[in-house]
């Protein structure tokens, strides 16, 4: 056997090494297949993590360098205290932070992986062993602005940050980043010794950083979901370049992986919009204004709490339209109490759920479900909607733009084409809303002034306890 | 031209293993529902950490004798590398957590 191995010029460890970084890769896509499907995506979720686990120990234990020396004991501790480190915070991070709020977590952890990649590239392009510079710069580039643009994705899902958009701004874009590609030319074909060196490689860590900035800037916030997926398959893209330096399969397979799914996943989303994803980009969506609704004389039409628990106890078929509002006002269990009650009544109730409903695709299905509410109570948009025309009351909670007949009806509207929950076709509408506020795409939604609608303002959460005690006299 | 088909052929191994990976990847992904993008998205964000192994490799060589500028920055890397792993990998299950409530 070690014979074997010494015509191979391999040690027993590196056979280890590259066959743990194979089962490795193989969890990883196993991983992904099961995370696909609804039954097994936890087990998937655990796979990936297992080969994960599996990568790092397997390189902390048998990776040599060119030299053929190993990892010496005393920098084992530094690696293994700073993971210990990282999955402590991580795993806090994790747990902590409200279901509500988990969009903005995802689009952090992908800036630190971001960040690494960028890290990792800014060490690599000064090594003299490093025989890869063009990949080098690239997973430098693409890393730092996986970061930089995950960060102010972040920012503007947390409100913190609002769309900003000029009409030179794409301009200004594009311009960035032929001087990023002139940077990257100018460093591959000169020989400029080390000094210079790394001022040009700092300078264009600090450029890259700024085009991620300016590239997700103008972009409306309800397009963030599309753009964290694209940061995301970004990031994997800079993780597997980085591992071509290294010449680490595991790297190369998880990044390019991660790199083509996120690229798919990006494009399944914007379909499920009906937008392209050069139009995600590219067009400025929303904050222009007062297209659709509103028509001269339109009035609104408010309900009480009695009548609106009069007018539910006494219907049919109701369904519930949950959007935005109702996740952050944590109404979610309160609202699955009231459908509990109305059945008790023998109304059938069911939610309908639009595929961007919350702030993620998959979102409100995640926060319906930790309030229990049953899953084939859960109805996608395209099967709910033919069905509402017989439907006796719609109940829009906290949602906007998914209801937005405009989305249909009016060409000149920034939302048009989006696939939209036809709440107006419904015998009777109840609008919960904080107030006239606009939605995410910050236009006005004529189904608030349609003549079958009825607004009941209020924090959702507030609105429907005193519907369930209305509900309870009756 | 010559320095080009000399990096495509010296790294053959290597650009047949990504060519492969892209369209697994694509083709895994496909028929995935909309109800798990969300899951997925953040499963896939933390495979991306993978490239906590190049931290590893980088900090796993260097002089640990004295703190040099790459060292501290290695760490860093390792340190962010293993917040996208492992937050990604725990948000993950907690979302897919509250999906398996619903199977009882």
């Amino acid at each position: 056997m070690d014979a074997f191995l010494l015509d191979y010029s391999l040690t027993r460890g590196e056979v280890i090494l590259e066959f743990g970084y194979l089962i490795a890769a193989v969890c990883f896509i196993i991983g992904l297949k099961l995370l696909s499907n609804p039954v097994r995506a936890r087990k998937g979720n655990t796979f990936a993590a297992g080969g994960m686990f599996l990568a790092v120990i397997v390189t902390i234990v048998f990776h040599k360098d060119s030299t053929g020396a190993g990892i010496a004991s005393a920098n084992s501790i530094i690696i293994v205290v700073t993971i210990s480190l990282g999955i402590i915070a991580g795993g806090i991070l994790a747990r902590k932070v409200r279901m509500t709020e988990m969009p903005q977590l995802v689009s952090f952890f992908n800036a630190t992986g971001g960040a690494a990649s960028a890290l990792v590239a800014l060490i690599e392009y000064s090594n003299p062993a490093n025989l890869s510079p063009l990949v080098t710069l690239l997973s430098l580039v693409i890393g730092s602005i996986a970061f930089s643009g995950s960060i102010i994705a972040y920012f503007k899902l947390d409100g913190k940050v609002g769309d900003i958009s000029f009409s030179f701004m794409k301009y200004i874009n594009s311009l960035f980043l032929l001087v990023i590609l002139a940077f990257v030319m100018i460093m591959l074909t000169g020989d400029y010794g080390s000094g210079m060196d790394q001022i040009l490689v700092y300078t264009l860590l600090f450029i890259s950083l700024i085009y991620g900035v300016l590239f997700v800037i103008p972009i409306g916030g309800a397009d963030m979901p599309v753009v964290i997926s694209l940061l995301n398959s970004f990031t994997g893209i800079a993780a597997a370049l980085a591992g071509f330096i290294y010449q680490n399969q595991a790297m190369i397979l998880g990044g390019i992986f991660v790199g083509s799914a996120g690229t798919i996943l990006t494009v399944l989303m914007c379909r499920a919009m009906n937008r392209s994803l050069l139009n995600v980009i590219m067009g400025a969506f929303g904050g222009t204004g007062q297209s659709g609704g509103n028509e001269p004389g339109a009035q609104i039409k408010e309900i009480t709490a009695s009548d609106a628990a009069v007018l539910l106890s006494y219907s049919g078929k109701v369904v519930i339209v949950p959007g935005y509002g109702l996740a952050v006002a944590q109404a979610q269990h309160e609202c699955q109490e009231m459908v509990r009650l109305l059945e008790e009544k023998g109304i059938e109730v069911r939610y309908a759920i639009h595929p961007v409903a919350g702030r993620m695709p998959g979102h409100m299905n995640v926060l319906l479900a930790e309030a229990e509410v049953p899953y084939e109570k859960l109805v996608e948009m395209d099967t709910i909607n033919p069905e509402l025309k017989n439907t006796d009351v719609v109940v829009v909670i906290g949602a906007n733009d998914v209801v937005n007949p405009a989305a249909e009806e009016d060409p000149s509207s920034p939302i048009f084409g989006m696939p939209i929950i036809r709440a107006h076709e419904a015998r009777n509408i109840i609008v919960m809303k904080r107030g006239m506020g606009l939605g995410y795409a910050a236009i006005e939604n004529s189904l608030f002034y349609h003549e079958k609608s009825r607004m009941f303002f209020g924090n959702a959460r507030d609105s429907i306890r005193k519907l369930i005690v209305e509900i309870k006299v009756l | 031209m010559e320095s080009i088909v000399h990096f495509l052929f010296s790294h053959r191994e290597v650009i047949f293993i990504i060519v492969l990976s892209v369209f697994l990847g694509i083709e895994v992904i496909s028929n995935v529902p909309s109800v798990l993008h969300t899951p997925l998205m953040s499963g896939a964000n933390a495979i991306s950490g993978v490239i906590v192994i190049g931290g590893i490799i980088l900090v796993g060589h260097s002089d640990t004798s004295r703190i040099s500028l790459n060292l501290v920055l290695g760490i860093l890397a390792i340190l962010f590398g293993t917040l996208n792993v492992a937050g990604g990998f725990v948000v993950t299950d907690r979302m897919l957590e509250m999906f398996r409530k619903k199977k009882k």
